[in-house]
């Protein structure tokens, strides 16, 4: 791969919808307009008109639509753009998006992410469709198993505890009550979180991000256009993403490499020797409990065994020495589904513009956000941000 | 920016198209990747990144597929993505892997495309029953055939053309078909016997459609100084364009496919191209209905409006004709694997570029060629023009 | 060129020569109509056809919506349109969804709707109307259902048939 060659492209705009675990007074299309129209306001756009091209993440079987590409457009203003869906994390659409803007061919660039999960009457059923359909669905089991496994073995590998896991919970509840978008913001003890129902054991009821309905979108820039936007533009520094083996029979449960290769992209681009100490706060996924942990070992800011410890004794917290999911996190503030990325994404922009509100972090330079595609998949997106 | 790195395709590979494939979906991308990297003499070691497309996850009933398919594509561990513009995913999934070698994050890029659509019963179209709008038009119950005939039925009127005019494209790309190795519809028809098949929506004739099929289609791409080290045959990417109109296809006008020509112009301006007519030798457009390559020669700017049936009679698009169109015998002669059939005609251009088309080598020595495809509803354009 | 692929017949598969497995997917939605599309299903509900009218474009579209797409403006207002209006193109269509031959042919057609900006339409069915003789062009009336069987969806809308 070319050395050093990574032009820097910046977040300029950010809208949203706040999540909530329902939203029937709108369509899909109006919620995404109201976090466009706010997003294209954020980076005072003199028109729609001046975007180059649009981005959605979206699946086809979560929106209950086949080739969903068709109705993107017109909630976006991207009716006759270069316009494309990526089947991804909004972490990959990020990516794309800063991959076109490098190319020279395009300035502006919008990337859209929403979720609508309470419209899905069978999730559990359509998440087994994305199972093996010879090997695995047959056994007709619900697919949340496989974090089950996944947190199984991570627990025996690294001699994590369950306590440490419930305390990932306890922490980004938390952390979820000062963030004015939280859904789901508790005060828990860890005896609170591991004695709530079983279910995919070791997993626990409120080890389990709850699902929310929500649309968030951006603006991308180039350089130049950037700063001529924005007084404050949001540097993305570097873009990781890498897929592992999607079969169960034959991946390697014992390392989560989607995340510790697509950090090691990132860390190149952004010329990062040492996360821990270059990066100020960590906005990783944790959809289960565990997640957090194995991913915060898996970039290389724990070693193996060591992340439970740090939360247990408070480092992760805000004021920690490694703040991490300081908005709540899936846990905390709810889960976008595929969107998620764009919830974490959105609390970093926050934080490094100084916009936080009462969970403003004193040292917010650089930061690092990690999305994970969800059960059954092994791919993964990291993308390192900067104030400068 | 004229430091951004030129793309070449440097190797091509594809499966026969079948009505029936007995290889699985992974087996069959797994052929495909084979035989484009064999093409150009690489190993997977030698890939920097994945592309993958492929169109509703319905067809192959898989939730996710991209992810299902990433070991047959060789995505495992690799930076992938997967791109999606319905039936345009073809020729986009190429576009993605120029935007990601000319963003200067990668020397080489896989690009493969996959459908089995056989694997949908009791047939393929019911995966389309969900294309239609959830809340307007999916209650009427419609499906694919009606968009295609109400599009036809538009064009036909609005341009004064009869059913000759359509059917000679059936004619014309079912014989070119004959000399194609991976054809799955190639056959000696004459017009009468195309005027004379089935009705199955009027005015959409039965031979005027092209089949459901299975298979898989690869391409590499290198940048300039990667590509001369594999090939002295590289065949470059000289434009790119992609365009996206309105979801709601019933306040637009169907006559003509005005974001085609907004792709194409993007595509063109990038190539230095300023008279289509002249300056291309050799064209693919999307052709799944025989009317569509006539409508779709006209947006590229190839012919003018409602003028492309006077070209094709007379034989300025036959093989040995002056802009040869669907040499390869076309989605509706080589068959249908929607997004594999798209990369099926970057392929042809690469070969007949390269003068390895065998018994379809097109005369004259064409070099600049134009693929293009076309999905969603009636919405999507993706132009790629290619020279050597 | 050697080409991969192994090509089956169905018999291969009825046989039990080629195995396969089967799976039939339950998956299930209820999508927020929201404001726009509620609104309008809310009328056809009442016999109503409704559009919106973007002021800065001068565009009356239907289905109603409550931005525009194009100035991407949300300063729109309701206007109740005709019950008529315009072939803007049909199809007769003699197969089914499972493309199975259907007896009698399904009628669709885009229709521009009175009222609205000039090739602005919807998607709904003909009927009442000998098929040779439809023409682009022909006007045409919705068929409601009674009052009573309305539930506030597309199908409110019988069909509609030339006047």
């Amino acid at each position: 791969m070319p050395k050093n060659f990574y032009e820097k492209v910046a977040i300029v705009g950010v809208g949203y919808t706040p999540p909530r675990p329902l939203t029937p007074d709108v369509s899909y299309k109006e919620m995404i307009y109201e976090a466009a129209v706010k997003s294209y306001a954020d980076a005072n756009l003199a028109s729609h008109k001046d975007i180059n091209g649009f981005i959605t993440c979206a699946e086809d079987l979560i929106e209950g639509t086949s080739i969903f590409d068709e109705y993107t457009p017109d909630q976006l203003g991207a009716v006759q753009k270069p316009m494309h869906t990526i089947t991804g994390d909004t972490l990959h659409g990020l990516a794309t998006a800063v991959m076109n803007i490098q190319t020279g061919l395009m300035d502006i660039v919008v990337v859209e992410a929403h979720s609508k999960a309470s419209n899905i009457k069978t999730l559990s059923h359509i998440i087994n469709y994305a199972t093996d359909p010879i090997l695995n669905r047959p056994l007709n089991v619900h697919p949340t198993y496989i974090a089950g496994l996944e947190m199984q073995n991570f627990l025996n590998r690294t001699k994590t505890t369950l306590e440490q896991c419930a305390s990932v919970v306890v922490k980004n509840k938390k952390n979820s009550l000062r963030n004015d978008i939280g859904c789901f913001g508790a005060t828990l003890t860890t005896k609170e979180v591991l004695e709530s129902p079983p279910t995919f054991s070791p997993l626990t009821q409120l080890q389990m991000a709850n699902h929310v309905d929500g649309a968030v979108v951006f603006v991308l820039a180039s350089q130049k256009t950037a700063k001529k936007l924005s007084k404050k533009p949001i540097w993305i520094k570097g873009c990781g993403w890498i897929s592992d083996s999607p079969t169960l029979e034959t991946r390697n449960w014992a390392s989560c490499d989607y995340a510790k290769l697509s950090a090691k992209m990132a860390y190149k681009q952004a010329n990062i020797k040492n996360p821990k100490t270059q990066i100020d706060f960590f906005e990783v996924d944790d959809t289960f409990s565990y997640k957090e942990l194995e991913h915060l070992e898996a970039i290389g800011v724990y070693k193996d065994g060591t992340a439970g410890r740090a939360c247990m004794n408070g480092e992760l917290d805000p004021d920690g020495k490694t703040p991490v999911n300081v908005s709540g996190g899936s846990l905390g503030v709810g889960s976008l589904l595929e969107a998620s990325g764009s919830l974490r994404t959105l609390e970093i922009v926050k934080q490094l513009r100084g916009e936080a509100g009462p969970r403003q972090l004193k040292k917010a330079n650089t930061a690092l956000a990690l999305s994970w595609r969800g059960i059954p998949t092994t791919s993964g997106a990291t993308l390192i941000f900067s104030r400068k | 920016m004229s430091t951004k790195p030129k793309v070449a395709i440097v190797g091509a590979g594809m499966t026969k198209f079948m009505r029936r494939a007995q290889e699985t979906a992974k087996e069959l991308t797994f052929e495909a990747v084979r035989a484009a990297l064999d093409s150009a003499n690489m190993t997977l070691d030698d890939i920097d990144c994945v592309i993958h497309g492929t169109a509703p996850d319905a067809f192959d009933g898989i939730h996710m597929k991209g992810e299902y398919l990433l070991d047959g594509s060789g995505g495992w561990k690799k930076p992938y993505m997967r791109g999606y513009v319905g039936g345009g995913t073809g020729v986009f999934a190429p576009i993605q892997g120029w935007y990601h070698l000319a963003s200067g994050q990668f020397e080489t890029a896989l690009v493969v495309c996959e459908e089995k659509m056989s694997s949908c019963q009791p047939h393929p179209q019911g995966a389309f029953l969900t294309i239609f709008d959830n809340m307007t038009e999916r209650p009427l119950k419609p499906n694919l055939l009606w968009i295609f005939a109400l599009e036809m039925n538009r064009y036909m009127q609005t341009y004064g053309l009869n059913l000759k005019d359509i059917a000679q494209v059936s004619v014309k790309n079912k014989n070119n078909a004959l000399q194609h190795p991976a054809a799955q519809l190639g056959k000696e028809i004459t017009l009468e016997e195309v005027l004379n098949s089935e009705v199955l929506a009027w005015p959409v004739h039965r031979e005027m459609v092209s089949p459901t099929s299975d298979g898989a289609c690869a391409v590499i791409l290198a940048t300039e100084k990667r590509a001369k080290k594999v090939t002295n045959k590289p065949v470059w990417i000289k434009g790119v364009g992609w365009n996206l109109d309105s979801s709601y296809w019933t306040n637009r006008e169907l006559a003509y496919p005005q974001y085609v020509e907004n792709a194409a112009r993007m595509a063109y301006k990038m190539a230095g191209i300023r008279e289509p007519k002249k300056e291309i030798h050799i064209a693919e457009p999307y052709d799944p209905f025989a009317y569509k390559e006539l409508h779709h020669l006209e947006g590229l700017l190839l012919a003018d409006k409602g003028q492309a049936p006077q070209i094709t009679a007379d034989g300025v698009t036959a093989r040995t004709g002056n802009m040869p169109s669907c040499p390869s015998g076309g989605l509706l002669g080589v068959g249908n694997p929607i997004a594999a059939a798209g990369l099926m005609k970057v392929c042809e251009l690469f070969w007949q570029l390269r003068g390895e088309a065998g018994q379809r080598q097109v005369p004259g020595h064409p070099r600049t060629g134009v693929a293009q495809a076309w999905g969603d509803l009636m919405q999507v354009g993706t132009v790629i023009v290619v020279g050597n | 060129m050697e080409l991969k692929g192994t090509t089956i017949s169905k018999q291969d598969i009825e046989s039990g020569k080629v195995l396969f497995t089967r799976g039939d997917p339950n998956a299930h939605y209820t999508w927020d109509t929201g404001i726009g599309i509620g609104r309008y299903l809310e009328g056809l509900r009442k016999g109503k056809i409704f559009g919106t009218h973007c002021k800065k474009c001068n565009r009356t579209v239907i289905p109603p919506r409550v931005f525009c797409e194009l100035c991407f403006s949300p300063n729109i207002e309701w206007r109740q349109l005709k019950e008529t209006g315009v072939i803007n193109t049909f199809s007769i269509c003699y197969v089914n969804w499972d493309a199975q031959r259907v007896q009698t042919p399904h009628l669709p057609a885009v229709i521009e709707i009175d009222g609205a900006t000039k090739g602005h339409g919807i998607l709904h069915l003909l009927d009442e109307v000998d098929p040779k003789l439809i023409k682009i062009g022909m006007k045409v009336k919705a068929v409601w259902k009674r009052p009573e069987e309305r539930t506030g969806a597309i199908t409110d809308i019988q069909y509609f048939k030339p006047y």
